[in-house]
């Protein structure tokens, strides 16, 4: 068994009995549950998910991964004293930490999704979307984590500048944006508004997931833009490509203090 | 004796008069020719063609009272070079007959059917196949336009012609008949106190059903469904609207309905499904707008700022991007009663109102009207937050408010 395997393997187990973790899952579930069946119908019960994605996804998975990268650190140091490479030991961490909070996402939504979606008319399409954007905003988060919990040492330093992290991207970047509209508006900004959404990962998420939705049909002549744009099978495509190199340069980041880091 | 004599002229002229000539038109019958019977065809009297297909010069219709009556169908085919059948006399009925192919001409607005200055005509159980213009009325009064089907060849706005033209056309009513591929469904020019009734129009170049200057004119479920541009009713008064269904009228000079310079008509019970705009209001004022569904639309109510004193209650609005905006700080329309499916407040009296006001226009309906791309941040958190902040300090978004909003949707 290869080094990565091995910590991955050692990391799964740990959380796999992470209460958090299966509050986690299982608040998801609770949620998708209630809006399947109270929700309304169709793009309803996408929508209220997605808002619901939109905020929590990243607030877990920052929250949590720097948490949980503090209180790994002895077992890090011992992984550390083994001779094992350290990017591997690196890979073995991160995806031990990323792959069991995507799946908790993924079967909290997952799940009532498959007891109800078949019978239910909400659009398989932008539910494909969603599942998929919440994935990988956990992976770009929970690599962000790392990135913070092995930049200090101090954790209450390190839980304020991850909080703070999460709220900057997911409530101040677009704040920022809609002040930019609303000062520079006099000038045409579709152009500017298409690049400025790629540069925040949350928003190319909602993005991707809303124009997978024909509610995007529905919104006239921007709506029409932002179809053109992001739309069509270019459109998925480069906001996937976005929300992949989104994903890359957190872990890029983490990888590098990791193997620069002296514990 | 002379008074016998009277006595039976005056019987046999009106025995002549009452026994209504028959005409019979077909391979192998006395007339082969459409044409030939009318130019024969004496007042009140019935023509019969048999079924198949018939290339001739236009009909015109000058005797009043004929009756045309189309068995199994005969089919009228203008080889796309002309028009069919003019009707220039009062009391004429056309029943059961396939007219099509007019062809394309930029020169006259080509009709399959056109009826000129006349009375009560009844234009029933047609066909129309690729017709420019398939039903076209001017200066008719009272005529009956009913149960025909009309597919245009789909050509986009600028060469195709209207499903059933009024022009000029008093007291017209229009019913039960399905309209698709042409610019305009039902396009009403001039025409006071018309009446249109359970009509589907759908998937058009450019209005399902298009309106202007038709004052007390009667609108009753009908079916408005992708048509390009929507429905728009332009400068009348005394309009009413009950019931009809307006969905799917999606882009971005689409409107489900616009309403423009209409004064004191009522529009009750109609849904408003999946469109980019439900209704828009510009310039309309007095108006009586209640027991209204809109859903699943972009803008469910777009309110212009001359729009004046047109009140709204009884409306459902669920599952719409935006349910009401406007251009415009104040709004002189009055809100009461609807129900929202955004309203968080309470009801602790239990009379089924909420007891706090419900504002439905929200901080970013005004700024995507002022600035539409802002519309990229649709759904975006930072909205919640706006949303929360406006519910607690409602000092950013219009006046307007919906003082005591429903709290179950009617049903």
């Amino acid at each position: 068994m290869n080094a990565v395997a091995l910590v991955l393997r050692a990391g799964v187990r740990d959380l796999a009995r992470n209460r958090w973790l299966l509050a986690y899952g299982i608040g998801l579930a609770t949620v998708a549950e209630l809006l399947f069946v109270f929700g309304g119908a169709g793009n309803q019960v996408v929508l209220s998910l997605l808002n619901a994605t939109l905020l929590l996804v990243p607030l877990v998975a920052l929250v949590f991964g720097t948490m949980h990268v503090y209180a790994s650190r002895e077992f890090i140091e011992l992984l550390l004293a083994q001779p094992l490479p350290r990017p591997a030991v690196f890979t073995g961490l991160y995806l031990g930490l990323a792959l069991p909070l995507a799946a908790a996402f993924l079967l909290g939504v997952g799940v009532p999704l498959a007891l109800h979606g078949a019978a239910s008319d909400v659009p398989v399409g932008a539910l494909v979307a969603l599942a998929f954007s919440g994935a990988l905003l956990t992976a770009t988060f929970a690599a962000l984590a790392m990135a913070v919990a092995l930049g200090t040492d101090d954790r209450l330093k390190g839980m304020s500048l991850s909080l703070g992290a999460w709220f900057l991207l997911t409530i101040g970047y677009d704040g920022g944006v809609l002040a930019i509209v609303s000062l520079f508006g006099d000038w045409p900004l579709d152009k500017a508004m298409l690049t400025l959404m790629l540069g925040n990962p949350v928003d190319v998420a909602r993005v991707l997931v809303l124009t997978s939705l024909d509610a995007a049909a529905l919104l006239g002549y921007t709506g029409a833009l932002f179809r053109r744009a992001l739309g069509g099978i270019s459109g998925p495509a480069l906001a996937v490509v976005a929300l992949s190199l989104w994903c890359a340069l957190p872990v890029f980041l983490a990888r590098r203090r990791f193997l620069r880091r002296d514990f | 004796m002379r008074r016998a004599l009277v006595l039976l002229a005056l019987l046999s002229f009106a025995a002549g008069e009452s026994a209504a000539q028959d005409l019979r038109v077909g391979a192998g019958e006395r007339f082969t020719t459409i044409g030939a019977a009318v130019a024969a065809a004496r007042p009140g009297a019935t023509i019969r063609v048999a079924a198949g297909t018939y290339r001739e010069p236009t009909i015109d219709i000058r005797v009043p009272r004929l009756t045309l009556i189309g068995e199994g169908r005969p089919l009228l085919d203008a080889e796309g070079a002309r028009e069919l059948l003019t009707i220039r006399a009062d009391d004429v009925t056309v029943r059961g007959f396939a007219f099509a192919n007019t062809g394309v001409t930029h020169m006259q607005d080509r009709a399959a059917l056109r009826v000129v200055e006349v009375a009560r005509c009844v234009v029933d159980d047609n066909h129309f196949i690729a017709a420019l213009f398939a039903i076209y009325l001017q200066r008719a009064d009272g005529c009956l336009v009913r149960g025909n089907d009309i597919r245009g060849a789909g050509g986009g706005e600028s060469s195709n012609g209207n499903g059933v033209h009024l022009w000029h056309s008093p007291n017209t009513r229009v019913e039960r008949n399905r309209i698709t591929g042409q610019r305009d469904g039902i396009y009403f020019e001039f025409s006071k106190g018309a009446v249109a009734t359970d009509n589907v129009s759908e998937e058009n170049a450019r209005y399902g059903l298009h309106f202007m200057f038709s004052d007390s004119c009667r609108y009753e479920r009908n079916t408005f469904v992708r048509n390009r541009a929507g429905v728009a009713v332009m400068y009348s008064k005394g309009i009413e609207m009950r019931d009809n269904a307006f969905l799917e009228a999606q882009g971005s000079a689409a409107y489900a309905l616009l309403l423009k310079e209409i004064t004191d008509g009522v529009l009750i019970g109609n849904r408003f499904v999946g469109s980019s705009t439900g209704l828009y209001l510009e310039g309309a004022s007095r108006l009586q707008i209640a027991d209204n569904e809109f859903r699943a639309n972009g803008w469910a109510v777009r309110l212009m700022a001359d729009a004046l004193d047109n009140h709204f209650t009884g409306n459902q609005f669920v599952g719409n991007a935006f349910d009401v905006a406007t251009n415009s700080r104040t709004v002189r329309s009055t809100f009461d009663a609807n129900y929202w499916d955004g309203y968080r407040g309470y009801d602790l009296d239990r009379d089924g109102r909420g007891d706090v006001p419900f504002h439905p226009v929200r901080f970013f309906a005004l700024v995507v009207e002022k600035h539409p791309e802002a519309l990229l941040l649709l759904r975006s958190p930072v909205l919640l937050v706006l949303d929360a902040a406006e519910r607690v300090f409602p000092v950013l978004t219009p006046s307007l408010a919906d003082a005591s909003p429903r709290m179950r949707p009617q049903p």
